[in-house]
């Protein structure tokens, strides 16, 4: 996803020609490039706002489907989705690991995020008001996040390339387990078909925001492309999650909530309506209906945690320097 | 002695199920990402062994209630679980002595399970064992980074211990409902496993350099329904859905 914030930060390369040619027929040559590798210094910068963005995602995440633990219907689904906010706990884990491979640190990175700098995916400023979210998150979310996902499993850059593969076989089953709870309500009580429709028509279109700004008003494409950061464009993935969703949404009996929804034999794949992309650019820029709270749920969790991890690090060197005393006197 | 040994394992399981969600309201909010990972996996491991202990309870009872039916169907007076399960969080000190102080509960009473004449319930323990040994582990080594860290630390530390005091001891009070298990050999007479559970706290404590809390009136009543005011809001969550929605597949 998670690539959608990356509006507007303008990198330039001061590198000579010489080394971003040699760069260059690197990466046309399909090698991945590894953390001590020589790279551009805007490669490097593109990489760790993504991966850091990616991160952020996955962590910001965990608090909209993390509202549910305490109330999913049955044991199962609590087990299920105690797993699952876990799982996306982990990726947020495996991708700030692979950015610091690029030489910046976690905390920095969180610092960015709870001080409201670091941008997130826009979906995660969004309510989940009743279980049929959960659902709809991990069918249309986790959809759209494998079709960003798949195609970054062979990024040029090694690290996060390879992170990907987890995290997709992951997200692939996250998306099987949402779209079974939205199977279930399908076919249970009106109440609950009610409740997942309601879901589908709240998710669809923030769900294709995911994919970030149409083609023409994304500044980072070109370049990313060329990098092989990025492998199709934002359009190109949209219209992949749109011609793989309508057959699962018509499946579960659910209409999407797009009048101008219709299959296109021409050009053999569904056209859609337009977008709302003044509410895209404000939730972006920090309206969305639960911007503030979210990053205000991480900057609280980091601010309390604060004693703990402190208490680690002193715990930490302490130990350390008793097994320093215990060696010097044997 | 059937009917007993289903209500000690609906006891048991409410234990788990309580303590598991109070555990998981954590999840996103921890103070690092590596806790936002091992709190929600403790929770589930507690969960799944709720599940375990509720299927069992529900078959031996025969009535047809299965775990949802017993984790979500319930009135407040009919849960069993131990008081200290429902406490609310707190800070992270209180949540992580809590939580050593269960599982080496539930260590030792897993380990006496596994010889079980019941080879249900021994089946179950010798799964929750191993997970059981594992949360142990995990807290005791925060309770000893927290009591032997800092200044902070060390008097939140304290302050845990002060609080939960009080509540340790139901631990080792016999359920009134377990006599007829206990005597077919079926579960382990928990009274005999405070020398033990005593000897594990004092180790860590001195590790932590953590002074052991006075001896304190216990309080009690969670096995008869008893419970404190934070449980009733506790389950207007767990049961929301099933209250608001009756007699759904979910």
């Amino acid at each position: 996803m998670y690539s959608q914030g990356l509006i507007g930060s303008g990198e330039q390369t001061t590198e000579t020609p010489e080394f971003l040619a040699a760069f260059q027929a690197r990466i046309d040559a399909d090698e991945k490039i590894e953390p001590n590798d020589p790279m551009p210094a805007a490669y490097r910068n593109t990489l760790i706002r993504q991966i850091g963005q990616h991160a952020h995602s996955e962590i910001v995440g965990m608090l909209p489907e993390g509202n549910w633990i305490t109330r999913a219907p049955t044991l199962r689904r609590k087990a299920a989705l105690l797993a699952k906010v876990q799982d996306e706990g982990g990726h947020g884990l495996y991708l700030y690991s692979a950015a610091e491979t690029l030489g910046v640190s976690r905390k920095q990175m969180t610092e960015e995020l709870v001080s409201g700098k670091a941008k997130y995916s826009s979906i995660f400023n969004y309510p989940t008001q009743t279980w049929a979210d959960i659902g709809a998150i991990g069918w249309l979310v986790d959809g759209a996040a494998i079709m960003n996902q798949v195609p970054l499993c062979r990024c040029s850059y090694g690290p996060y390339a390879r992170a990907m593969i987890r995290v997709c076989k992951e997200e692939s089953f996250h998306q099987r387990q949402g779209y079974e709870i939205m199977l279930k309500l399908a076919e249970g009580s009106p109440a609950q078909k009610e409740m997942a429709q309601d879901a589908l028509n709240r998710w669809w279109w923030p769900s294709l925001m995911m994919f970030g700004p149409p083609d023409g008003e994304s500044e980072h494409s070109d370049q990313s492309t060329r990098w092989k950061i990025k492998r199709f464009t934002n359009d190109e993935l949209r219209q992949k999650f749109v011609d793989a969703t309508v057959p699962q949404a018509q499946r579960l009996g659910l209409s999407l909530p797009d009048p101008a929804l219709a299959w296109n034999e021409v050009e053999g794949r569904y056209d859609y309506g337009e977008i709302d992309w003044d509410e895209f650019w404000a939730v972006v820029k920090g309206h969305g209906p639960l911007n503030k709270a979210r990053v205000a749920a991480r900057k609280k969790a980091w601010e309390e945690g604060a004693w703990v991890r402190e208490a680690a690090l002193a715990h930490a060197k302490k130990r350390a320097a008793r097994h320093t005393a215990a060696i010097a006197a044997e | 002695m059937s009917t007993a040994l289903v209500a000690a394992l609906i006891g048991l399981a409410d234990d788990h199920l309580i303590l598991g969600h109070r555990l998981s309201e954590w999840c996103g909010h921890a103070p690092m990402l590596e806790e936002d990972l091992a709190m929600p996996n403790i929770a589930l491991d507690l969960i799944g062994q709720a599940r375990g202990l509720y299927t069992y309870a529900g078959e031996l009872e025969g009535a047809g209630r299965d775990e949802d039916t017993l984790a979500f169907g319930r009135l407040e007076r009919a849960y069993r679980n131990l008081l200290i399960c429902e406490l609310p969080n707190g800070d992270f000190a209180q949540t992580m002595l809590r939580q050593f102080y269960f599982a080496t509960f539930m260590h030792l009473f897993w380990q006496k399970v596994e010889c079980s004449t019941d080879t249900t319930l021994a089946a179950i323990a010798a799964k929750a064992v191993k997970e059981a040994q594992y949360h142990r582990r995990h807290c005791a080594e925060w309770v000893i980074r927290l009591g032997d860290g800092t200044d902070e630390s060390a008097v939140r530390m304290h302050e845990a211990v002060t609080l939960l005091a009080p509540y340790t001891g139901e631990f080792f009070i016999a359920d009134p409902e377990a006599g007829g298990a206990v005597a077919a050999g079926v579960l382990p007479q928990i009274q005999t496993l405070q020398p033990a559970w005593q000897a594990d706290v004092e180790q860590v404590f001195a590790a932590a350099k953590l002074a052991l809390p006075q001896a304190v009136y216990a309080q009690k009543g969670g096995r008869r329904g008893l419970h404190t005011e934070a449980m009733g809001h506790l389950l207007a969550q767990l049961q929301f859905m099933q209250r608001s929605f009756p007699d759904m597949t979910w």
